[in-house]
């Protein structure tokens, strides 16, 4: 995990600095950036990426709006600085669908089962759903219904949400095992 | 259901992309971010505000007090708040905004504001509780005091009586989208990239406010994350951040903080409402009497019409309702989804479920026997009801009568049932749209309508290629704009009825001009043969009177309602006073509907949101200082995935309403939300005993406060 | 939050060292410290970043111990399949804390140091009223106020809140020790030692309101020892209003030993009732050789309330931390 951390030596001497220079791949696109070592990686994506669709609900880790993919994991970019991401792969909602755009069948699944109504939570619930499933957590209602509870749906579309997310499950074990055969 | 009615909605690949763009996603080059300051108590006088150490962090540009703004005009409803703030030394709540802070980041806007250092001589606050009662100004909108026949005799000439007091505790809209306003000036004309339920109140009142002409101020509002109430009137926020625009000549975003949204957006407010049923021994209500208190601000005046409820649902020959405000040092409270009959079936639907209790009654059996056939106190009839066939069909789907024979055990869980009335008064907006059919088969709807997640885009669109016999992949619409033609606000469950009538009134003027262009219907065809590129038509959804409003079909020759039928089933853990959601059926008489599939989400989300204020929703008041004990998500609870089970059924009876709007529809938002708290609390009685009459219902209260050990 | 210098280390030696600054704070998830940043709870000039850091990123069993890292994220202790085996009360604890998202971010080291979730403590600088812990001197306004959720064990009129931590309250149960390294070398600490109830921390000689643990201001948490009980048997109980995501009113974490439907030990800790994991010493010396059974189970946790001292509006909390322990030993043993 720590290979590519810029500071990690095991000298006496730390550096310190205000400003933190980060590169990091968004999406499968490098970027890399000097910011004050304050910004965070929500922030960053919303005003210096201008990557908007990870929404800032919150900001203190409660409601799930600004959940990116770091390597992979869903994490609540609010709680995490930019200077933390340095080597990282972060996903945001808008590396999901295919890059000809094609909609990733959790996305569909959103779709079909009017799992969003006005939508500010859907970036979150959308990529954590990603995640859910990549878990093995998306087995049964109840175990969707817990693991997708850090996502807060003001709207309360919860029971369409824990069917698209059983439904894309399926859908993607299907795929995965229609390719293996 | 058929394929039309179970149509997804239309913008919803741009919400799970995350290309849909809301106010805070646009960042117009040179922006400044801009955070409010709030005071620092909840009364008093400022005596100093000072800025030096805030603009001396790097990247803050300026930080505006009361000294740099501008005297605001006065400004009337649709405002929210009359008293605007940074205008006198004087604050009134803790949180009222008495600075502004504007950097280049939001980090430095951020650390620009704790920098900020206010100094005051405290007064001392009216606190919660302790407050002021007086009657609410009049005219009322709504909440007027009425007397039907002599209550005092029907309360006497009862065999049983309820006489009980039910509380619930403010709570926030707690929408996931924080206000936000991105004000630029150009030319002297101000754009706003607005979080708003109704753009159209914006121009008028940021306009009165800062001395403007509304017409040179355009709202844009793509999508809105969530209203609930909070984003329908306008707010100081808004006046300020195009306020600020205007002074430093740079765009302008302020993005509520969740904390600051405590402050500056409304709330429901706390109310204590005391309700006096007497019946008959057959279950025969002889007199409802409904009273409401409802917490306000000191400066500024909401009424939450709790009363409205008592009016008209039951077939009662008295009735009588009052309302009172009490004041305190807090913000104002504004409507919240549910307004008027949420708050006012808590009470009601408690009482009537303790007075089935009383009298032995299936509590079911009690409201058919006190259905009112007619509007009770003007005897008008309904433009239509078939809220008979909603408890029937509810009931049915819920399995209510075989209830007493299934478990009631399920491990630690205890199960219990309880049912309630839902309703919600028909609030009716003036609208327009403009429909464009063009040469080539496709039409374009313009109105500037929101898209706040009811699915109204979905809905037109629906609307339009019925109306206009065209496949509906070939109507396309524009809103969010104020340039766009005029439409009505999207709150109170009225856009369906509003826009989408001035939508299908605008198509059937199309077709009306297709007609006299030549025979048959295909567009293609007819606007070719013509040689036009497109027709036009705007179409007006109005009002007895021209009225921009109208309540309940007033002045009218019928009464309009919407109604429904909450079952619940819920699991307490009695050991632990937990109580959880198992299932729930809403069968509901609300008009035509127009698109099943977004309709039962959005009755589902109203049950969920029932549920929530039912068993932890609340915004609690510290009792020393009246201030909100937690401004934030992580001490305040709203319901989780975890929370809901996937069995809720939703069932709306087949109905139209030829009166209450063109196209057969009534509201549906709000209704859902309506009566699940009371039905809530039937079924904790019904599984252990224990009779609860104050929201949330939490674990101490099932278990008691002082429960021994 | 204020501008600070930041810097990555993995060497805890070299993180202890830079501790020795005053104002340098330790990030590692960030889920807690960032926060206090906004609130102005902390406001350090530094943050060393210890990601990785040496010791703390792995789970392993030794003959005696399951050792747990610092760095290992909630998520990762809670499916890891050795702690589900040897300490299955810390991994439903660990699943049952915050939500997935955090989860993955948030590590067991900072978990136990989470402060208090004491609505009047968690506002917003500047403070409407007063808070001991924040502001030293000023009052506590949850004694008087709004206390439903605060302490029943162990406070004083200067501060009545309670440590949230669902982590350490299956560590205090489960006897671990907390593996600590400072400019003074490597030491253990006992997860029921390790946090101060305001009475202790006033018989220590700190402010009661803001002496909460015993970590020394260069203490770097590097592992977490857990003993190894063959047979042992644990379970983890959380009672909160909302189903998920919520922190607790009350928890239990119960770990029991047993000898067909006798009890040879048994080890309970209670959750949000004290500013530290509450052990019920004298109800587990009672539970040795019961049956575990409901009564027997009521018999011996009668009299475990006994020093609790409620506030004004937590009664109730005696009650459901009588019935919460109940279950997690039930639970523990198979039998709810």
């Amino acid at each position: 995990m720590n290979q590519n951390r810029p500071s990690s030596a095991t000298s006496r001497d730390l550096t310190w600095s205000r400003q933190v220079r980060v590169a990091l791949t968004v999406n499968g696109r490098q970027f890399s950036d000097t910011v004050p070592a304050r910004v965070t990686l929500l922030d960053w994506l919303r005003e210096g990426a201008g990557l908007t669709g990870t929404k800032k609900g919150c900001n203190e880790g409660a409601c799930g709006t600004c959940t990116v993919l770091i390597d992979g994991r869903r994490m609540n970019a609010c709680l995490t600085l930019l200077a933390q991401c340095q080597g990282r792969s972060v996903t945001t909602v808008e590396g999901i669908a295919g890059p000809d755009g094609t909609l990733h069948p959790v996305q569909q699944a959103f779709i079909e089962h009017d799992a969003l109504q006005c939508g500010y939570c859907t970036p979150g619930q959308v990529v954590s759903a990603v995640a859910c499933i990549a878990e093995g957590h998306a087995t049964d209602e109840s175990s969707v219904r817990e693991w997708m509870s850090g996502n807060v749906c003001r709207c309360s579309c919860y029971p369409q949400i824990t069917a698209a997310v059983l439904d894309a499950a399926k859908r993607i074990g299907d795929k995965a095992q229609g390719g293996a055969s | 259901m058929t394929a039309a009615q179970t149509m997804s909605r239309v913008e919803a690949p741009l919400k799970v992309t995350g290309a849909a763009k809301y106010a805070a996603d646009h960042t117009p080059p040179g922006t400044l971010h801009a955070v409010l300051v709030g005071a620092p108590a909840p009364a008093g006088r400022i005596t100093g505000i000072d800025t030096a150490a805030a603009l001396a962090e790097c990247g803050v540009v300026k930080v505006l007090t009361a000294k740099d703004m501008p005297r605001f005009g006065e400004v009337k409803p649709p405002a929210a708040v009359l008293s605007l703030p940074l205008q006198e030394n004087i604050f009134r709540f803790e949180g009222e905004p008495v600075a502004l802070v504007l950097a280049e980041s939001i980090e430095a806007a951020e650390a620009g504001r704790a920098a900020v250092v206010v100094r005051f001589d405290a007064a001392t606050p009216v606190l919660p509780g302790s407050g002021w009662r007086e009657p609410p100004p009049t005219p009322r909108l709504l909440g007027d005091d009425v007397a039907l026949g002599d209550a005092a005799s029907g309360l006497a000439q009862g065999a049983v009586k309820i006489d009980q007091a039910y509380f619930q505790e403010a709570r926030h809209h707690n929408a996931m989208e924080t206000a936000a306003t991105v004000a630029q000036f150009e030319n002297g004309k101000l754009t706003l990239w607005d979080s708003v339920q109704a753009s159209g109140n914006v121009p008028p009142v940021v306009a009165a406010a800062l001395g403007m002409n509304a017409d040179d101020i355009r709202v844009i509002c793509p999508h809105t994350g969530g209203g609930f109430g909070s984003k329908g009137y306008v707010w100081p926020h808004q006046i300020i951040a195009a306020a600020a625009a205007r002074i430093v000549q740079r765009p302008v975003k302020l993005h509520l903080r969740r904390h600051d949204q405590f402050v500056c957006v409304g709330y429901q407010p706390r109310l204590e409402q005391r309700i006096q049923l007497a019946a008959t021994r057959d279950g025969r209500l002889t007199a409802i009497v409904h009273e409401a208190v409802n917490a306000c601000a000191i400066a500024d005046t909401y009424v939450e019409p709790a009363t409205e409820a008592s009016k008209s649902l039951y077939a009662a020959p008295a009735i009588r309702t009052r309302q009172w405000l009490e004041r305190s040092n807090i913000n104002v409270p504004t409507p919240m989804r549910a307004p008027v009959e949420g708050p006012g079936l808590w009470a009601l639907e408690s009482a009537m479920n303790e007075l089935a209790a009383a009298l032995e009654i299936d509590p079911l059996d009690l409201r058919l026997f006190n259905h009112a056939d007619v509007e009770p106190m003007t005897k008008k009839p309904w433009s239509s009801k078939k809220l008979r066939e909603a408890y029937q069909e509810g009931a049915r789907l819920f399995g209510w009568a075989g209830r007493d024979q299934r478990t009631r055990q399920d491990g630690p869980w205890r199960i219990g049932y309880g049912m309630a009335t839902s309703t919600m008064g028909s609030f009716r907006f003036a609208a327009g749209a403009r429909v464009r059919l063009k040469a080539d088969g496709t039409a374009r709807i313009e109105a500037n309508t929101h898209d706040i997640g009811t699915g109204t885009q979905t809905v037109f669109c629906r609307i339009a290629a019925e109306e206009l016999g065209l496949p509906i992949e070939n109507v396309s619409i524009a809103w969010g704009d104020t340039r766009l033609p005029p439409s009505g606000p999207v709150y109170g469950s009225s856009a369906t009825g509003g826009t989408g009538s001035a939508v299908a009134l605008a198509c059937r003027e199309l077709k009306a001009q297709l007609g006299r262009l030549g025979a048959g219907n295909d567009p293609r065809t007819l606007l070719g043969e013509a040689g036009l590129p497109e027709i036009v038509a705007d179409g007006a959804f109005t009002l007895p009177g021209g009225a921009p409003f109208n309540a309940n079909g007033d002045g009218t020759p019928f009464a309009m309602s919407t109604w429904g039928a909450i079952f619940v089933e819920v699991g307490i853990d009695p050991e632990f006073g937990l109580v959880r959601l198992r299932r729930a059926v809403g069968a509901y008489s609300a008009g035509r509907i127009i698109n099943l599939k977004t309709a039962i989400s959005q009755m589902t989300g109203g049950i969920i949101w029932g549920w929530g204020k039912a068993t932890m929703e609340e915004s609690v008041q510290d009792p020393t200082t009246g201030a909100w004990l937690a401004k934030n998500l992580s001490n305040v609870a709203v319901p989780v995935n975890a929370d809901i089970p996937s069995d809720i059924t939703i069932h709306f009876v087949e109905e139209y309403d030829e009166h209450a709007s063109a196209i057969g529809a009534r509201g549906i938002g709000e209704l859902g939300a309506t009566g699940v708290d009371a039905a809530v609390a039937a079924a904790i009685f019904d599984a252990v005993g224990v009779r609860i009459r104050e929201l949330p219902i939490l674990p101490w209260k099932i278990l008691g406060e002082h429960a021994p050990g | 939050m204020k501008a600070f210098d930041y810097a990555c280390s993995t060497d805890p030696h070299q993180v202890a060292a830079a501790l020795h600054v005053p104002g340098t704070a330790i990030v590692a998830g960030g889920t807690e410290i960032l926060n206090w940043m906004r609130l102005g709870i902390a406001a350090p000039d530094r943050l060393i970043d210890i990601d990785g850091l040496t010791g703390a990123t792995d789970v392993r069993v030794d003959a005696n111990h399951l050792s747990v890292g610092a760095g290992v994220t909630l998520n990762a202790v809670g499916e890891n399949t050795q702690v589900r085996q040897y300490a299955h009360v810390l991994a439903e604890a660990c699943l049952q804390a915050a939500s997935a998202q955090v989860r993955n971010r948030a590590t067991l080291g900072g978990n136990v140091l989470q402060k208090t979730r004491c609505a009047y403590f968690r506002s917003e600088d500047p403070l409407p009223w007063p808070c001991n812990k924040r502001n030293a001197g000023t009052g506590c306004a949850a004694r008087s106020g709004s206390n439903e959720r605060h302490a029943i064990f162990g406070w004083m009129d200067a501060c009545v809140a309670v440590q949230p931590s669902d982590p350490a309250v299956a560590l205090a149960c489960l006897d671990a020790e907390a593996v600590v390294i400072s400019a003074r070398g490597e030491r253990s600490v006992a997860l029921t030692q390790f946090h101060f109830t305001q009475e202790e921390a006033a018989s220590a000689g700190g402010d009661p309101a803001q002496l909460e643990t015993r970590l020394g201001a260069d203490d770097v948490i590097v592992r977490y020892r857990i003993p190894l009980r063959p047979g042992s048997r644990s379970a983890y109980v959380k009672v909160r209003e909302r189903a998920s995501y919520e922190y607790a009113l009350v928890s239990a974490a119960a770990a029991v030993e047993l000898d067909g439907d006798r009890i040879r030990s048994a080890r309970i800790a209670l959750g949000s009732v004290a500013q530290r994991p509450w052990r019920l010493v004298e109800a587990e010396a009672r539970l040795r050789g019961m049956r575990l059974a409901r009564d027997a189970i009521d018999t011996a946790l009668h009299g475990a309330m006994g020093a609790a001292r409620p506030l004004a509006r937590n009664g109730y909390k005696i009650m459901l931390a009588h019935n919460a322990a109940r279950r997690a030993l039930l639970l523990a043993g198979g039998l709810a």
